[in-house]
């Protein structure tokens, strides 16, 4: 068997697994003092291998010319694209990372750790495999080489309690959710015979048995723990709250992004002809994580805690996309999570960048109270942040939900989308009382810490994205976006 | 003007003005907010300049594809031109009005007021669907701010229900639209204007754009976040609130229920006539008893936009000229009366009534311009609020009598309360000294109330010049509309012919022979 052509789709996975372990030799002699210049050189290492998506992400790849190491990896533009979004998020987390770690209140104990980069490449690595796999063994692979990664990741901050909470309630849950996932695994495969997708697939054809049944609600359970959706949801909230908020950042973003587009994978590629079974668990899913995500975030007081709730609100409306089961509505999922990404990396940006004179962060509202009059570049960006969030427009939120809606409506589910457009007001309540905190309270005057220029950069880059400009990139996304969703569906 | 893109240039001026004033100084805000609009109402006079009166339906188009999904098409009718006309007339007026008033955080205020111009004329003027939800559900934003930051003691409260009301009512309307394009294949509004939905489909779609409009215009039982809104606003909020933002209701009607929907439209005129005879009676009522000027004018709006609607679904001619000519009327007016009350807010900082008394003895001019505005609110001849009043009232009398009857006690609770309101501040015994202390309007103030008291009096003596634009417009949606007029209850009955005529005397027994002639 010639494996070039295999290794050639896998480039840039190459490179990562390479930088990743040179990165963790140099880490291994050079220690923590050179954390700055190996999280820079993880960026290129992302920034090189992002480069070596454009050509197939531009022309669209598809077919079985995408499929490498005889059907284990599928490279198509569905994965170029969820693998371009996850190194974007991947890049933005590496750069906020040095200014939070290395402040002055931290002292040693809390200084930016070399693993930090070493670990988010390898979780990344795994999301790569994760998006492009195309059987159950390369899938769980991809998976657990993420979750592993993220274990580590939530509790990086081994001096305090909140952040090892957060690591270890993260591996429990997680290694639950993975155990079910490969219970319901081995159900599909003693039913159908096959761990790759087109053999259950086959497999599965005609009437539904209770035994594949099962299988296809435990793979389900399964994705909808590593998503976050209700009601496999818990978890969020304390692990958003204890993760330092980089790896918070990183949390809802990447692996969001790397676990949506695998369980679109999943449903197409292997529940593609049991397109019922699945779709009243996705519909399900998605209304109550828009209404408990909504609901849940109203009494918050802790702002991680908040933006937990609302990735929960959010995942929502992107399940609604893919419960639509057309084309249309992956391509409105895809674009969906790209707006997500941009609005969700400014947000953590923003509340990075809350800090006190000696670099402590602030969390809760009461501290942000009057933001506008004493931060106002801070306050004004979190506030166009916000209303995106709640799907305002003229911010790019609003087109996120717009074609998501649109989607759902020509595939003719009015009711549901009426439901759903509905519980979205609820979730607006809470996004505009950070406005509400922010300009209409008095102020405090807490946050008076300077943020780096990384933290400015990205906050203005991902704020200029989600304003009115971002409009302009539309014609472009969906472009990709729907290249992206036609390689999804080839194989149907 | 071929080829200028006036609209499109009308919308960058206050959004550049806008991103100016956040980084200028206080005075350079407001100089910069000032010359802003007053640069869009000198563009807006040659919009209406150059607006060919009888040309085309759709005058000044532009069309840009920059966004996936819908497309940036702008366009305008005689109709969208008169209100665009009525914000950039309204918005150099509420800048003036916040000049003094606003001390705190003013390059933020000016740049609300600016954003928020920009998107009411992209309201007007949008000509795709989508483009034009965009701008009206953007308008909650700056609106959210104007209340929140610079409204009176209970603005948390008012401004969360204005935000979380008009989202509610919108978010369904935008299911509708999707639904509307996805059926006819296109989001462009003059297309879809004419496009025939099926008619059991058209019942749910009328409800969802009522679910918006009717929290917009606002419609009882819809209307509780007005009051709040206003009492709670800084004076020029509530002018744009009352004078422009209302307006967006009735012209959603105007442009979307009634020529896209027009049987079921007609199916629900019950509805609008049923909630529109209670909002007239009952707010006018609640007006009466209000102890707080800008309560007692916001609940005088909610009963003036009922003849609003009750006009609009008379579906004639004079019925839909009427609505469009008291929703400019009170635009006008009720902006107007808010300004009034902003007057001598800034002097004593209350709104109560009783606090004021005998204003027209050291307040002479005050008194001449206040006086002028209740007159044009309760609609007196010569003034615009007589036009647009007798024209709808004329117009839904051909539909039903008895809307008509009680639409008509909405004149004369008006001049109730309103002439209530008046002799109580500017009449009366002298009560409080330090109202007797106030100086008369300022040069500034009167550069605020000058023109529009020659506005309201221009569409009372010669309203042509303002029914002339749309006459066409409304020709067009009345031929729309023709098919589906509901059944008329003020028809002449035609009863069987007499036998003989009808002066004949029937002849007296007994004298059939004739005799004295």
């Amino acid at each position: 068997m010639d494996f070039a052509p295999s290794f050639a789709l896998i480039i840039p996975e190459l490179i990562l697994t390479g930088a990743g372990l040179i990165l963790l030799l140099w880490t291994a002699w050079a220690g923590d003092k050179a954390a700055r210049p190996i999280s820079l050189a993880a960026v290129l290492a992302f920034l090189v291998s992002g480069l070596m998506l454009v050509p197939g992400l531009h022309s669209g790849a598809i077919g079985p010319d995408t499929l490498a190491f005889g059907g284990l990896l599928k490279i198509d533009s569905f994965a170029l694209f969820n693998k371009a979004l996850i190194y974007l998020a991947a890049i933005g987390c590496l750069l906020i990372a040095p200014a939070f770690f290395n402040s002055e209140a931290a002292g040693s104990e809390r200084g930016m750790r070399a693993e930090y980069s070493v670990l988010v490449l390898f979780a990344a690595l795994g999301m790569s495999v994760m998006v492009s796999a195309n059987d159950f063994m390369s899938l769980y692979l991809g998976l657990e080489l993420n979750s592993l990664a993220a274990y580590v990741l939530a509790s990086i901050l081994r001096e305090d309690t909140r952040s090892a909470e957060a690591g270890l309630k993260y591996f429990v849950l997680g290694a639950l959710a993975s155990g079910i996932l490969l219970y319901g695994v081995s159900l599909l495969y003693g039913f159908t015979g096959g761990t790759d997708f087109a053999g259950v697939r086959e497999g599965l054809t005609g009437e539904l048995g209770t035994g594949a049944l099962f299988g296809l609600i435990f793979v389900m359970a399964g994705l909808a723990f590593k998503i976050a959706a209700v009601p496999f949801h818990m978890w969020t909230p304390d692990v958003y709250e204890g993760a330092p908020t980089p790896v918070t950042a990183f949390f809802a973003t990447a692996p969001k992004v790397a676990a949506i587009a695998l369980t679109a994978r999943v449903v197409f590629d292997v529940f593609g002809a049991q397109v019922d079974a699945w779709r009243q668990i996705v519909m399900f899913t998605a209304l109550a994580s828009i209404v408990f995500g909504a609901l849940g975030a109203i009494g918050q007081e802790n702002l991680k805690r908040l933006l937990a709730y609302s990735s929960i609100n959010n995942v929502g409306f992107i399940l609604l996309g893919l419960a639509v089961a057309t084309q249309a509505g992956a391509a409105s999922m895809l674009i969906y999570l790209f707006i997500y990404v941009a609005m969700s990396l400014g947000s953590f940006t923003a509340l990075l960048m809350l800090r006190s004179e000696s670099g402590d962060l602030y969390e809760t509202f009461g501290d942000i109270s009057g933001l506008a009059v004493t931060r106002p570049a801070i306050a004004w960006s979190l506030m166009l942040l916000m209303f995106s969030l709640a799907g305002i427009p003229p911010l790019l939120g609003f087109y996120s939900k717009f074609v998501v809606f649109q989607a759902v409506v020509e595939a003719d589910l009015i009711a549901f989308a009426a439901i759903a457009i509905a519980a979205s007001v609820i979730g607006a309540f809470y996004y505009i009382k950070f406005v509400k905190v922010m300009f209409f309270d008095a102020p405090t005057d807490l946050v008076v810490g300077k943020s780096g220029f990384a933290h400015w950069a990205l906050l203005g880059v991902m704020t200029a994205i989600i304003s009115p400009l971002g409009y302009l990139l539309t014609p472009s996304i969906s472009d990709l976006a729907g290249k992206a969703a036609g390689a999804l569906f080839a194989a149907v | 003007m071929d080829g200028f893109p006036i609209l499109t240039m009308m919308m960058c001026v206050p959004l550049a003005g806008a991103i100016i004033c956040l980084f200028a100084g206080e005075n350079g805000a407001r100089m910069t907010a000032l010359a802003a609009t007053l640069i869009t109402f000198a563009l807006g006079v040659l919009l209406w300049l150059n607006f060919e009166i009888g040309g085309a339906q759709w005058q000044f188009t532009e069309k840009a594809d920059l966004v996936a999904g819908f497309s940036y098409s702008l366009g305008i009718d005689g109709i969208a031109l008169l209100l665009i006309m009525l914000s950039v007339f309204l918005m150099p007026i509420c800048i003036l009005a916040s000049w003094t008033g606003i001390k705190k955080r003013v390059g933020e205020y000016m740049s609300a007021f600016l954003f928020m111009e920009t998107l009411m004329i992209g309201t007007f003027a949008a000509q795709d669907i989508f483009l034009f939800y965009v701008f009206f559900e953007a308008g909650l934003i700056p609106m959210y701010l104007i209340i929140g930051v610079w409204g009176g003691d209970n603005r948390i409260y008012a401004s969360y229900k204005f935000f979380l009301y008009t989202l509610l009512g919108s978010v369904l309307m935008l299911i509708a639209m999707f639904w509307m394009t996805t059926t006819a294949g296109t989001s462009d509004i003059p297309t879809l204007m004419q496009y025939s939905f099926p008619a059991g489909p058209q019942t749910w779609l009328w409800l969802a754009f009522f679910a918006s409009f009717a929290v917009k215009v606002p419609m009882w039982p819809f209307h509780t976040w007005l009051p709040d809104a206003h009492v709670q606003a800084p004076t020029a909020g509530s002018v744009i609130l009352a004078g422009v933002l209302l307006k967006l209701g009735g012209y959603g009607f105007l442009r979307f229920s009634l020529p896209m929907f027009p049987q079921a439209s007609a199916e629900f005129a019950w509805l609008v006539f049923a909630l529109s005879m209670v909002a007239v009676v009952y707010t006018s009522l609640v007006a009466l008893v209000q102890h707080d000027m800008k309560k007692l004018i916001a609940y005088s709006s909610v009963a003036h936009m009922a003849i609003v609607t009750v006009g609009l679904f008379a579906f004639n001619v004079q019925g839909l000229e009427g609505a469009v000519i008291i929703m400019l009327s009170h635009g006008l007016v009720s902006g107007a009366l808010f300004l009034c009350v902003g007057v001598i807010y800034d002097r004593l900082h209350t709104r109560e009534i009783d606090r004021y008394g005998a204003l027209s003895n050291n307040m002479p001019y005050y008194a001449v311009f206040f006086l002028l505005f209740t007159m044009a609110s309760i609609g007196l001849p010569g003034t615009s609020g007589f036009v647009g009043e007798f024209l709808s009232l004329a117009g839904i009398y051909q539909i039903s009598t008895t809307v008509a009857l009680v639409c008509t006690t909405g004149i004369i609770l008006g001049a109730a309360y309103m002439l209530y309101l008046y002799r109580r501040v500017a009449f009366g015994p002298e009560k409080n000294e330090d109202a007797q202390a106030m100086g008369d309007i300022t040069v500034r103030e009167w550069a605020m109330l000058a023109p529009i008291a020659a506005v309201v009096m221009w569409m009372g003596v010669y309203p042509e010049s303002f029914l002339a634009p749309m006459r066409g417009d409304i020709a067009a949606l009345d031929a729309r509309l023709a098919s589906a007029v509901p059944a008329s209850d003020s028809e002449l009955v035609v009863a069987a012919p007499r036998a003989e005529a009808a002066n004949a005397v029937a002849p007296v027994e007994g004298h059939s022979d004739g005799g004295a002639h």
